[in-house]
C-alpha cells in the first residue's frame, strides 16, 4: 500500500477511476440482487405464516410431532434394514458402473492423451485439426450430457426402460456419476507430471507402455480417492432414487410419507442416518488405508 | 475393523490387509450384484428393445409448438425463483448455526479471552450451544433434499413453497458446515491486533473476523446456488413446483418429444446459472 502512494499522478487517477467503477458495479450488483430476491419471493409463494400460525396448524411442528415415537416393531426394523442393504448395493454397483463408464471416456476426454502433447510429439501432424480432435470433443460432449441430466431424471427414464426395482437405480447412478467421474478423471490425467513420462519416452517406450508405466501410476490414487468421494455422495442419492420407483430405502420412505405412516418414517430416517454416516466412516477409512 | 483384539500397533499388518480387503470387497460385490437385481439382458429382450426404441425415436423432434413453450415459461421461472429463495433461507439457517458450530466463535479463542473467572456455567452453556448446533446441522444435511421436500409437501401443501423450504433446510445444513470450516480457519493475528487497541467483542467480530471470511463465504454460497438450480429443477418430482413436475408428467405420459424440450430448457438454465455466478464471482 505504502509504495502506491509514490506513484505518478496519472496512475493515481487511474486507480481512482477504477475504484469509481467498482463502486458503481457494487451498486448495480446489489440493486439487481435485491430485485432478483423480491421477484423470487413473490414467485415462489413463500408464506412464513403457513409454518407457524395456528390456522396453518403450525403445520411443520404438528408434522414433526407426529413423527414420535418411532415405530420400532421388529417387522418395521427388519424392513428398514433390508431397504438399507438394498440402497447400499445400489450405491456400490452404481459407483462401479460409473468407473467403468468414466475410464474410457476420460482417456479420450483428456487433451494430452487424445491428440496433443508428449505422446504425439513424434507423429507427423497431418490431417485436419478438427478431425484429430473429434474423439476428444465427442467424449467431452458425452460426459457433459451424462453429468447435466440429474440422477432422478435418469432414474425416471430407466424405470420406464427396465421396469421397477433396484436395477434402474443402478443404471441411473452409474450413468450420471460416470459423467462426473469422467470429467474428474480427465482433469487428473491432464495434470500428470510430465518428467516420468518424458524419461520413459527417452528409453524408447511406446504409447501403451507410457500410459501404463508413466501416466496411470500417477493417476490411480486420485482416481480411487475421487471414486470413494462419489460413493459417499451416491449413498445419499441411492436413498432417494426409490422415490421414482428404483428400490431401496427411498421406496419405503416414499410409501411411508404417502400413506401418512410418520412413525415408520422416523425409523426409516434413523436407519438412513446410520447408513450414511457408516459409509462416510468406511470411505474415510479406506481412503487412509488404500490411498 | 477388527482393531480390538489385534496387536496394539497398526491394527492389521500390512500383508494381511489386502487379502482381507479383497475378500470382503468380493463378497460385498457379489452380494450387491444379486441384491441390486442387475440384469443387462433386459435391454436385449424384445420388450426392452421395444421400449428403448420407442424412447429414442420418441425424443425426436423436440416439441417446439408455441403453446407448449408458453406453458413452460412459468415453471422455468419458478425453478429459478425456488433456487434463489431456497439459497436465501439456507444462508439464514446456515450462517447463525455455522457461527455457533465454530469453537473459536462460541467458546474459545480471542473472543473469549477476557472472560471473568468463575463463570464456568456460562462456558458450559456455550459448549452446549455449540454441540446442539453441530447436531442440528448434521441432521439437516443428512436427510436428502427429496425427503425434506416430500415431507414439506405433506406439511404445507403442493407448490413451490415446500421446494424452497427443502432447499433451505438441506442446503442450510451443508452451508453451515462449510461456513464453520471457513470460520475455524480465521487468522488470529488481526483479531489480536484489534483487541490490543481496546476493541470490544463486537468490534473484533465486525472489523477483524467478518472481513476475513466474507469472500470465501460469498463464493461458496454462489457455488451452492448453482447446485440449487439443478436441485429445484428436479424437486418437482415430488410436487414441489418448477419444471421437474412437468418432466415427470411428460415421461409418465410417454410424451418423449416434450422431454427433449424440457431437457434443453434444463441445460440452458444450468448453463445460465453457471455463467451468472462466474460473472458475479469475478465482480467480488
Amino acid at each position: 500500500m505504502n509504495r502506491l502512494d509514490a506513484v505518478p499522478d496519472d496512475l493515481a487517477a487511474l486507480r481512482e477511476r477504477s475504484r469509481e467503477t467498482s463502486r458503481v458495479s457494487a451498486w448495480v450488483l446489489s440493486g439487481s440482487l435485491a430485485a432478483l430476491w423480491i421477484w423470487s419471493y413473490r414467485g415462489s409463494e413463500v408464506d412464513p405464516g403457513l409454518l407457524f400460525s395456528a390456522e396453518g396448524g403450525g403445520a411443520v411442528f404438528e408434522y414433526a410431532a407426529r413423527l414420535f415415537p418411532p415405530d420400532l416393531s421388529g417387522k418395521t426394523v427388519a424392513d428398514a434394514a433390508a431397504g438399507a442393504w438394498e440402497t447400499f448395493a445400489i450405491s456400490l454397483i452404481g459407483t462401479l458402473l460409473a468407473v467403468v463408464i468414466a475410464l474410457p471416456l476420460a482417456f479420450f476426454g483428456s487433451r494430452n492423451l487424445a491428440y496433443a502433447g508428449l505422446l504425439y510429439e513424434m507423429e507427423p501432424q497431418r490431417g485436419l485439426l478438427l478431425l484429430r480432435r473429434a474423439p476428444y470433443l465427442a467424449a467431452r460432449a458425452v460426459l457433459n450430457f451424462l453429468r447435466t441430466v440429474p440422477e432422478m431424471l435418469w432414474a425416471l427414464v430407466f424405470v420406464f426402460l427396465a421396469g421397477l426395482g433396484p436395477f434402474p437405480g443402478v443404471l441411473a447412478l452409474g450413468v450420471h456419476t460416470g459423467g462426473v467421474l469422467g470429467k474428474l478423471f480427465a482433469e487428473v490425467l491432464e495434470d500428470v507430471d510430465l518428467q516420468p513420462v518424458e524419461s520413459l519416452q527417452s528409453t524408447g517406450a511406446g504409447k501403451v507402455q507410457i500410459l501404463f508405466y508413466g501416466i496411470l501410476p500417477q493417476a490411480l490414487p486420485q482416481f480411487v480417492s475421487y471414486t470413494l468421494y462419489r460413493w459417499e455422495v451416491n449413498i445419499r442419492v441411492a436413498a432417494v432414487l426409490g422415490f421414482v420407483g428404483a428400490g431401496g430405502l427411498g421406496q419405503r420412505i416414499h410409501i411411508a410419507i404417502s400413506l401418512f405412516l410418520e412413525q415408520r418414517l422416523l425409523t426409516l430416517l434413523m436407519v438412513l442416518y446410520v447408513l450414511v454416516t457408516g459409509v462416510d466412516y468406511l470411505s474415510a477409512y479406506l481412503r487412509r488405508r488404500v490411498v | 475393523m477388527n482393531r480390538s483384539n489385534g496387536p496394539p500397533s497398526s491394527a492389521l499388518p500390512r500383508s494381511v490387509f489386502p487379502y482381507l480387503f479383497s475378500g470382503l470387497f468380493l463378497f460385498l460385490l457379489v452380494d450387491s450384484w444379486r441384491r441390486a437385481e442387475v440384469d443387462p439382458g433386459l435391454f436385449f429382450e424384445p420388450r426392452g428393445r421395444e421400449h428403448l426404441w420407442r424412447f429414442l425415436t420418441g425424443m425426436y423432434p423436440p416439441e417446439l409448438s408455441w403453446d407448449f413453450l408458453e406453458f413452460m415459461v412459468r415453471p422455468t421461472l419458478e425453478t429459478v425463483q425456488i433456487s434463489v429463495m431456497g439459497t436465501s433461507i439456507a444462508v439464514l439457517i446456515g450462517f447463525p448455526l455455522g457461527l455457533l458450530a465454530t469453537s473459536t466463535f462460541s467458546f474459545r479463542g480471542v473472543l473469549h479471552e477476557v472472560e471473568r473467572r468463575g463463570a464456568g456455567w456460562r462456558r458450559g452453556l456455550k459448549v452446549c450451544l455449540y454441540g446442539l448446533s453441530r447436531a442440528l446441522l448434521s441432521l439437516f444435511r443428512c436427510i436428502p433434499e427429496f425427503v425434506w421436500a416430500f415431507m414439506f409437501v405433506r406439511a404445507v401443501g403442493l407448490g413451490p413453497f415446500p421446494g424452497v423450504l427443502a432447499i433451505g433446510v438441506a442446503y442450510g445444513g451443508m452451508l453451515g458446515k462449510v461456513y464453520s470450516e471457513i470460520f475455524e480457519s480465521v487468522d488470529d493475528r488481526p483479531l489480536e491486533a484489534i483487541q490490543s487497541t481496546g476493541a470490544g467483542r463486537l468490534q473484533i467480530f465486525f472489523y477483524g473476523w467478518l472481513p476475513q471470511v466474507l469472500p470465501n463465504i460469498a463464493s461458496y454460497t454462489l457455488y451452492r446456488w448453482e447446485c440449487a438450480v439443478r436441485t429445484s429443477a428436479v424437486l418437482g418430482l415430488v410436487g414441489a413446483g418448477g419444471i421437474g413436475q412437468q418432466i415427470e408428467i411428460s415421461i409418465r405420459m410417454f410424451h418423449f418429444h416434450e422431454v427433449t424440450t424440457l431437457l434443453l430448457i434444463l441445460f440452458s438454465l444450468v448453463a445460465a446459472a453457471d455463467y451468472a455466478s462466474a460473472k458475479v464471482r469475478s465482480l467480488l
